[in-house]
């Protein structure tokens, strides 16, 4: 069993021991880095201690829209407030789904 | 033992030898094959990340938000509606929260401005003082001690001196606040004494939220109650798999793959036909040739497979998915920055091995067999 061939080249076996071996070296040093690295748990509990002394209910990450800001405190047809026709123009709401909850009134038609 | 491990050992040998004969297109496929990992575990990386990031975070806000509703509207809720709730059961704290949203017309950036509650001591306001968010505190350039002057659309004009900056760890829920002292933001908006922009309830029991909705919706039939599990539940449905421009991007990536995949199971190339024919004439039995057109394959995907991940979770942990930011931003200025903390979870891994690797296994698969099963004689003709 050697790690080459007859010609003095190295073996496809080895160059793929090599090449894949160093791959899975890089991938779990990234991993230990970045895992390792961060104190997510304190910097979580520290957000999480904010979002409750504020007593804040959502994310802030998308800004454009008072329905984009509060998602979940928004009403379902605030893209359309602005005219009866207006179409959905921010590009987040291809990111973010319709409130849900919302206080339920119905139509009733009956034959008297 | 050995023999069976040198037998593999030379299968491979002539694996690689047989794909460094055809060194431009094997490298290409590899190109093409790991920008779709990459694009794809990126999606999937950074969705999952921030899903974990948001349900860590709000998991400590409100159990409920009473919202006042006018003809599907939301309306500001009085003082009375507050008082109405006191003494509500189940509910251990009750406090009306004011805030409104700022828009910058100078930065052309929208602020969401808010009173700390009554009992957050740590946020404590003085009259002209301000805490502002780490995106706000960017976008104009601000630190502890500088200026910040507030105008209304009507004109109201509101200065303060920014007294702390929210950290930068908390960016995600905070970026874009600017906190003021009640009587200020009164006099900014012009707010009546009584108005409050909604009602934060905390439940004793978590169990019981629902219960407690129902008897705080009987006080307040006006008011629509928002629980925190919705609130979760639009954050849980952020880059979901089903919506928007995620499933498009997706859909695009796949689509190119399948058209790869499809390709190769359509047929081998006549080069290709030539060469299992030969191995076939020269003694191979079928079995070493769908081994050795097998380990080909997994080569090619392995190696793709693996640059695509490491490549994912460079961007999405070491570069905050910088790729990403254009498409999430929209067209909002202020874009919280903020760090996203990497988990290995085994069942995404595999869920993006089974999408790019499986298929092209199987596509290659098919073919192979029926070639290598045929009469080496018709296959070379």
């Amino acid at each position: 069993m050697t790690a080459r061939a007859p010609s003095g080249r190295l073996r496809g076996s080895t160059v793929t021991a090599i090449v894949f071996g160093g791959l899975l070296l890089l991938a779990a040093g990234l991993g230990a880095v970045s895992l390792i690295g961060a104190d997510t748990a304190g910097r979580r509990d520290r957000a999480a201690a904010l979002v409750a002394e504020l007593a804040l209910s959502d994310l802030a990450l998308f800004t454009e829209a008072r329905y984009t800001r509060n998602p979940a405190l928004a009403d379902l047809h605030t893209p359309f407030q602005d005219g009866p026709a207006s179409l959905e123009h921010f590009p987040t709401a291809s990111l973010i789904v319709a409130p849900r909850g919302l206080p339920a009134g119905r139509l009733e038609a009956r034959e008297e | 033992m050995r023999a069976t491990f040198e037998r593999r050992r030379h299968l491979l040998d002539f694996a690689v030898r047989s794909l460094a004969r055809r060194p431009t297109k094997n490298l290409g496929l590899v190109a093409v094959y790991a920008l779709v990992v990459f694009v794809v575990g990126s999606v999937m990386l950074y969705g999952a990340a921030i899903r974990r990031e948001a349900a860590a975070m709000l998991a400590s806000g409100p159990e409920l938000t009473a919202q006042a509703m006018t003809m599907g509207r939301h309306e500001m809720s009085r003082s009375a509606d507050v008082a109405a709730l006191k003494g509500l059961r189940g509910a251990r704290r009750i406090e009306p929260r004011l805030w409104g949203y700022l828009w910058d017309s100078a930065g052309a950036a929208n602020y969401t401005v808010m009173v700390p509650t009554a009992s957050d001591t740590a946020h404590a306001l003085a009259k002209g003082e301000a805490i502002v968010g780490e995106g706000v505190a960017r976008a104009r350039k601000l630190a502890p001690g500088k200026m910040l002057f507030l105008v209304s659309p009507s004109g109201k004009f509101l200065k303060t001196r920014v007294k702390a900056i929210l950290s930068a760890e908390s960016a995600l829920v905070s970026s874009d606040l600017v906190l003021v002292e009640e009587g200020d933001f009164r006099a900014f908006f012009e707010l009546p004494a009584d108005a409050w922009t909604d009602i934060a309830i905390t439940v004793t029991n978590p169990r019981e939220v629902t219960t407690v909705a129902e008897k705080a919706g009987l006080k307040l039939p006006g008011h629509r109650f928002v629980s925190r599990a919705d609130m979760s539940r639009s954050a849980e449905a952020l880059f979901s798999w089903r919506e928007g421009l995620t499933l498009a991007l997706l859909a695009g990536a796949l689509l190119a793959f399948a058209i790869l995949a499809f390709d190769k199971a359509s047929g081998l190339s006549a080069e290709e036909k030539r060469e299992i024919g030969i191995l076939k004439a020269i003694g191979w039995e079928s079995r070493d040739v769908i081994a050795v057109k097998l380990a080909e394959g997994g080569l090619i995907s392995g190696l793709a497979f693996l640059l695509g991940v490491i490549g994912a979770w460079t961007h999405v942990f070491f570069f905050s998915a910088g790729l990403f930011e254009p498409v999430l931003k929209g067209w909002a200025t202020l874009y919280p920055r903020f760090p996203l903390a990497p988990t290995l979870d085994a069942l995404e891994m595999a869920t993006l091995a089974m999408l790019t690797v499986l298929p092209y296994m199987a596509a290659i698969l098919v073919p192979v067999w029926r070639t290598a099963s045929a009469d080496p004689d018709a296959v070379m003709r």
